[in-house]
């Protein structure tokens, strides 16, 4: 980054819901459906037709707002906001304006070069989506109204972040916040969860903003990123070529990497926003709010807290765990049946996640229950067997669906610690190798890794490693 | 006057009508008397009066989160002057 300019950043999130009908009206609000399947006449905008408030939405904003830190406004009201286009039916969109359900918010992030702070939170508003655009290769657009007035939540952040990284933070914030409360699925890629950037630079110093150009079609974190990187640079540039930067829309190009001008839309900003005649005003009670308050799940940031606090997790794995609420939550249930966090977080980051991802399957649709799991580090704590075995049994509970003590029994897995019977392979060993036994004699303790090796392979892994050390120590020393 | 004409145009290019010159010159005239009755209106003193949105004196109408039948493809673009493969068909939009 140049370091004569300061980079301003602030970002817009359209979040959509998961309601299962829509804003205004019952059309269902199911994904990759037959076009035009899902309308009726009012997200059609047919003359005549009255959009009603969608109880769910209003819910959702409240438990996004409060989950943000926001002032929830005791009263709000839907506004119009009107221009033209073909994904539009009623040649307005029914948004907020003027008192947004939401106000005032703030969210903490933390960056390795600036450290922790708070990126405040302007507004939050309700809204509807507008249909979808099929571009072919004939002489005509085709025009699908199935996510017309489909519920979305605008979040506005303050120009608060100075850097691509500080933005990226913000959103990995703002990110799982929405999917924990069970409000957003979360898909970027699906558009469930849409990015636009304000980015603009000014000398360092200066109070006022620079002239800020706003990017477009970013579906996915590492896009972002991308974007503003390049849309920082593409300013200076033109700076310092002794232009000015010309407030536009742009969109960015995955492919290419750059981000391009909307050119001839500039008029399209010219909103004209008024109340709409058609919705009556939200009147939202403190009983409401504290109601929906009362239904908040512990947030990510307060799990990972908990984790490191509580539980004695490291930060990073703490911030793994919380980081998505099904795995938390599955960590959290084998924790309450197996009182070791630190075991169990092993656990879950190791064996469970990369099984999860080798199988590409969610933890939802896991087949090694946290009670399965559980019985698994019970038989590791109590030496039934020893954790490389338990291993093996994992991965046979995750086949069969049988319990830890079906597994070991039927394939015979119970760890030896009878000291006879290893003794008996220890012997078996060192007469097995006396040229690795005078070596070892001589000073080469090294081979100490060699002769556990043996007596673990001769033992089919069952035998009790810390006794295998002992045994061998004691009897290589005769 | 409250409104010129160059104005006039410029909303009327925003709500996409086209106006022949001897319309522009009626309704700037038009615009003009109605803002002109809004000046009017400003000279009532509102201090202390909440703005209003709704001239009903009601508020919270909604539905709950159900799923209602769709009125099905046919019905929804039997309007359409032209659809193809269950969509409405309009001339091609640039991006």
């Amino acid at each position: 980054m140049d370091s004569r300019y300061e980079v301003v950043i602030g970002l817009e999130v359209h979040v959509q819901l998961t309601t299962k009908s829509k804003i205004f009206c019952g059309c269902s609000t199911a994904f990759g459906q037959t076009p035009n399947s899902q309308t009726c006449p009012v997200c059609l905008g047919l003359p005549g037709a009255l959009p009603v408030l969608n109880r769910q939405v209003v819910e959702d904003a409240v438990k996004t707002g409060l989950a943000t830190n926001c002032r929830i406004a005791p009263r709000s009201i839907f506004a119009r906001k009107n221009y033209f286009y073909p994904d539009l039916p009623k040649g307005y969109q029914i948004s907020q304006f003027e008192l947004p359900i939401c106000e005032h918010g703030w969210l903490e992030i933390e960056t390795e070069e600036h450290g922790q702070k708070k990126v405040g939170i302007t507004r939050i508003h309700m809204e509807e989506d507008a249909g979808k655009l099929l571009h072919s290769d004939g002489n005509s657009s085709s025009v699908d109204l199935n996510r017309a007035c489909t519920p979305l939540l605008e979040v506005v952040s303050e120009p608060d972040m100075r850097s691509a990284d500080e933005a990226i933070a913000y959103l990995k914030q703002l990110h799982p916040i929405v999917v924990y409360l069970g409000v957003c699925d979360g898909n970027l890629e699906e558009g469930s969860f849409r990015c636009d950037a304000n980015v603009s630079v000014r000398p360092w110093g200066q109070q006022e903003l620079g002239t800020r150009a706003e990017v477009k079609n970013l579906n996915s974190f590492r896009f972002i990123k991308q974007a503003i990187e390049y849309e920082v640079e593409r300013q200076i540039e033109v700076i310092d070529d002794g232009g000015k930067v010309v407030q536009e829309t742009r969109l960015f190009d995955a492919d290419s990497g750059v981000t391009r001008s909307m050119r001839g839309k500039e008029e399209a900003h010219v909103y004209r926003y008024f109340p709409d005649p058609d919705l009556v005003p939200l009147v939202v009670s403190d009983a409401w709010v504290e109601r929906v308050r009362g239904t908040l799940p512990e947030l990510p940031a307060a799990k990972q807290q908990r984790y490191q606090g509580e539980l004695g997790l490291a930060a990073y794995d703490a911030g793994v765990i919380s980081a998505e609420r099904p795995v938390a939550e599955y960590f959290e249930a084998l924790v309450a049946l197996h009182n070791h966090p630190k075991t169990c977080a092993n656990w879950v980051m190791g064996e469970l996640l990369r099984a999860l991802n080798e199988n590409g399957i969610g933890i939802a649709d896991c087949p090694v229950t946290p009670k399965l799991l559980a019985e698994v580090l019970q038989r590791i704590e109590d030496n039934t067997i020893s954790g490389k075995i338990a291993k093996t049994v994992f991965g046979e509970i995750w086949q069969t669906g049988k319990t830890a003590d079906q597994v070991i029994a039927e394939k015979g897995l119970k760890q030896v610690t009878d000291t006879g019977a290893i003794e008996g392979i220890v012997a078996e060993v060192i007469a097995a190798n006396p040229g690795q036994v005078a070596e070892y004699q001589a000073g080469k303790e090294k081979l100490m890794g060699f002769f556990v090796g043996q007596v673990m392979k001769a033992s089919k892994g069952k035998a009790n490693p810390g006794m295998v050390n002992q045994l061998l120590k004691k009897k290589l020393s005769e | 006057m409250k409104i010129s004409r160059e104005e006039v145009e410029h909303v009327a290019r925003l709500a996409r009508l086209a106006l022949e010159p001897t319309e522009l010159d009626e309704l700037t005239g038009q615009l003009d008397a109605i803002l002109g009755y809004v000046d009017k209106l400003n000279e009532l003193d509102t201090q202390g009066v909440e703005p209003t949105a709704h001239a009903v004196p009601m508020e919270n109408a909604f539905r709950e989160d159900q799923v209602q039948a769709s009125i099905g493809i046919e019905r929804a673009l039997q309007n359409a002057p032209s659809t193809a493969d269950s969509c409405y068909q309009v001339p091609k939009v640039i991006e």
